[in-house]
C-alpha cells in the first residue's frame, strides 16, 4: 500500500473539513487568528477599538503598563501590561502618534496570565496606550514614553 | 529559510509558567526608503500562537511596529517541567517558523 | 554688609534653584535611561546569533569539510569556553599576537580550507536589515561562551607586552582633522555623546565595564557588532584612516584595552542602544 498517498489523501480531506468547519463559524480560530488589517490600519485609540468590535474604552486603574519613562532608542521600546480586570479576553499595545497605533495584540486564552510584554517602535515620544478586553467591554490605560533618538530612520 | 527562535520557558513559584521568545525577524516597516529613494515593502511578522502540550495557550498578532528581531513574554497556569512549549510565527510574505522548548 | 549679603543669598537662591532643577531632572533622567537599559537586558537578540554561530562552528563547511570544533583559541584545541576573557594572547604557531577574531578566521582557514581573501572581504554587515555575516555569529558563538570569566589577558610573552605599549601609544596618539585621540574622550572623567557615558580608560572600573560588555547587539542597528567593528568605527569617528580589519594596530588596541580591564567579568553579547 502506498502509505505516503494515504496520509496525503487524509491530510487533503482534514484541511477542507477544517475549512468547512472555519467558514461555518464552528471552530474557534484562535490557533491562528486572522490578522486584524483594520485595526492595524487605524490611526486613532478610537478607531482601533471599533476594529476591534468595541465601541469606545473606558478608563481603568486595573491595567498597568510598565515601560521606560525614557527610552534610549525608539528603535526597541519595552513595553509590558498586566491587568487585574476579570475575564480577561484580550490586551492590545499602542503608540499613539506612530504612523498606525497598534503594534501588537494578544488573546488571552484560558490558563494564560493577563501579563505580556514586547518591545515596540516609537518615531517619537508618545502616550501608549494598553486597551484590553475583559468580560466583553473594553478598558485603557495610557503612560506617556519620552524617546531621545526616534527608532523609524535605521 | 528563517533562523530559529530562543523559547525560554522556566516554571515559577505558584505553578507559573514564564514564556519568553526571541524570534529572527527583521519587521520592515513599509515607511522606510532605500539608498535609492524607493520604498523597501513592509515585511513583518503577522500572526503567533503558542500551545502547552498541544493546548493553545496564546495567539498573538504583530504589526510593523514591534521591534526587530522580536522579543514576546507571556505566562500560563498548569505547565509542569518537561512538558513542551510550541511557539508558530507567520509573517505577511508567507514566511513561517516553528519552534519547541521544554518547560525547565 | 548685613543688608548686601541678603540680597545675595537671596540672588543666589534665584540662580541656583533652575539650575539646581535641571541637575535633578539630568539625575531623573540617567535613572530613567539606567532603567531601560535593565528593561532590556533580559532577552537580548544576540541569543539568536550565538544558536546559529554554534550551529556554524559545528557545522563541516570549506573545502576541507571540517568542523571548527578543533579550534584552539589559546586555552587548547576545542577549548571554547573562557577563551575570550585571555585574549588577545600570543600564539606560538604563528609567532603573534592574536585576537579572538583573528583566531577565529585563522582557525576558518587553516582547519577549513577557506581563503584569507573571501574571509576577510565583508567581516560585518553593514547595512540596515541586512543578514548577520558568519563571522559575526561564530564571533557571537565564541565570545557567549566565555560570560563570567574573569579577564585575565596574559603579558608574560615579551609579543604580548609589545602589543600593549603600541596599544598604549596607539590609544594616547593624537591625529586626524580633529586632533583627537582615543584618549581625548576615554581618559577623563564625564564625557559623553548624546546619553553615553564614555568609559574612562584609566579607571579599572570603567575600563572593565566597556571591555566586558562588546560585542554588543545596537538596538538602533538591529545587529550585533562585534570589537573589531567597534573600533573600526571609534577610528571613522575620529576620522582617522580606516582600521583594517584583524591588523596588528587593532589587535593591539584590544590588548592595550583588555590589560586596563583586567579582573572585569565578561559579559557579552551584551545589549546597548
Amino acid at each position: 500500500m502506498n502509505l505516503q498517498r494515504r496520509t496525503t489523501l487524509k491530510t487533503g480531506a482534514s484541511f477542507a473539513l477544517i475549512a468547512a468547519a472555519v467558514s461555518a463559524g464552528v471552530l474557534p480560530t484562535s490557533a491562528f487568528a486572522q490578522w486584524n488589517k483594520n485595526a492595524f490600519d487605524a490611526k486613532t485609540l478610537n478607531d482601533v477599538v471599533k476594529a476591534m468590535g468595541g465601541t469606545t474604552a473606558e478608563k481603568s486603574g486595573d491595567i498597568a503598563i510598565t515601560a521606560p519613562d525614557i527610552a534610549e532608542n525608539g528603535a526597541v521600546v519595552p513595553i509590558a501590561v498586566a491587568s487585574k480586570l476579570a475575564n480577561v479576553e484580550s490586551i492590545a499595545i499602542l503608540v499613539e502618534k506612530n504612523p498606525n497605533a497598534l503594534a501588537a495584540s494578544f488573546d488571552i486564552l484560558a490558563g494564560t496570565e493577563a501579563n505580556v510584554g514586547t518591545r515596540v517602535k516609537m518615531g517619537q515620544s508618545s502616550n501608549v496606550h494598553a486597551i484590553v478586553k475583559a468580560g466583553g467591554k473594553y478598558y485603557v490605560a495610557t503612560k506617556e514614553v519620552k524617546v531621545t533618538l526616534g527608532g523609524c530612520g535605521g | 529559510m528563517s533562523d530559529p527562535m530562543r523559547i525560554r520557558a522556566q516554571l515559577k513559584d505558584g505553578g507559573i509558567t514564564e514564556v519568553r521568545v526571541l524570534m529572527a525577524h527583521v519587521m520592515e516597516t513599509g515607511q522606510r526608503k532605500d539608498s535609492a529613494g524607493a520604498t523597501v515593502p513592509a515585511h513583518h511578522i503577522q500572526s503567533i500562537s503558542a500551545t502547552h502540550n498541544g493546548k493553545a495557550v496564546l495567539s498573538a498578532q504583530f504589526g510593523p511596529a514591534v521591534s526587530q528581531n522580536p522579543v514576546m513574554n507571556f505566562s500560563f497556569k498548569g505547565g509542569a517541567k518537561g512538558d513542551k512549549v510550541t511557539v508558530s510565527w507567520t509573517d505577511n510574505k508567507g514566511g513561517k517558523r516553528t519552534d519547541e522548548a521544554t518547560i525547565s | 554688609m548685613k543688608s548686601r549679603n541678603w540680597f545675595a543669598t537671596i540672588t543666589a537662591a534665584c540662580l541656583s534653584l533652575p539650575m539646581a532643577l535641571n541637575v535633578v531632572a539630568q539625575q531623573d533622567a540617567q535613572k530613567e535611561i539606567e532603567r531601560y537599559r535593565q528593561l532590556l537586558a533580559d532577552g537580548n537578540p544576540a541569543e539568536l546569533l550565538e544558536m546559529r554561530g554554534e550551529d556554524l562552528w559545528k557545522q563541516k563547511r570549506g573545502p576541507k569539510n571540517a568542523s571548527l570544533e578543533a579550534c584552539d583559541l589559546g586555552l587548547g584545541a576545542g577549548k571554547i569556553a573562557n577563551a575570550n576573557a585571555v585574549l588577545p594572547r600570543y600564539f606560538a604557531d604563528v609567532d603573534r599576537v592574536m585576537d579572538l577574531e583573528s583566531r577565529i578566521v585563522h582557525c576558518q582557514i587553516t582547519l577549513q580550507g577557506f581563503t584569507r581573501e573571501e574571509l576577510t572581504k565583508r567581516p560585518h554587515s553593514l547595512t540596515v536589515a541586512e543578514r548577520q555575516t558568519d563571522h559575526e555569529a561564530l564571533t557571537a558563538y565564541a565570545v557567549g561562551l566565555s560570560r563570567g570569566a574573569a579577564v585575565n589577558l596574559p603579558q608574560a610573552h615579551p609579543k604580548e607586552r609589545e602589543s600593549f605599549l603600541r596599544g598604549e601609544k596607539m590609544f594616547f596618539f593624537k591625529g586626524g582633522p580633529y586632533d583627537f585621540s582615543c584618549a581625548t574622550c576615554h581618559s577623563v572623567d564625564g564625557q559623553r555623546i548624546r546619553l553615553q557615558d564614555l568609559p574612562n580608560f584609566q579607571k579599572p572600573d570603567n575600563a572593565q565595564r566597556a571591555f566586558t560588555t562588546w560585542p554588543a547587539y545596537r538596538v538602533s542597528q538591529g545587529a550585533m557588532r562585534t570589537m573589531q567593528w567597534r573600533l573600526y568605527d571609534c577610528f571613522r569617528q575620529q576620522r582617522f584612516p580606516e582600521l583594517a580589519f584583524l591588523s596588528q594596530a587593532s589587535v593591539d588596541l584590544i590588548t592595550y584595552m583588555g590589560v586596563k580591564a583586567k579582573d572585569g567579568k565578561m559579559d557579552s553579547p551584551a545589549i546597548k542602544r
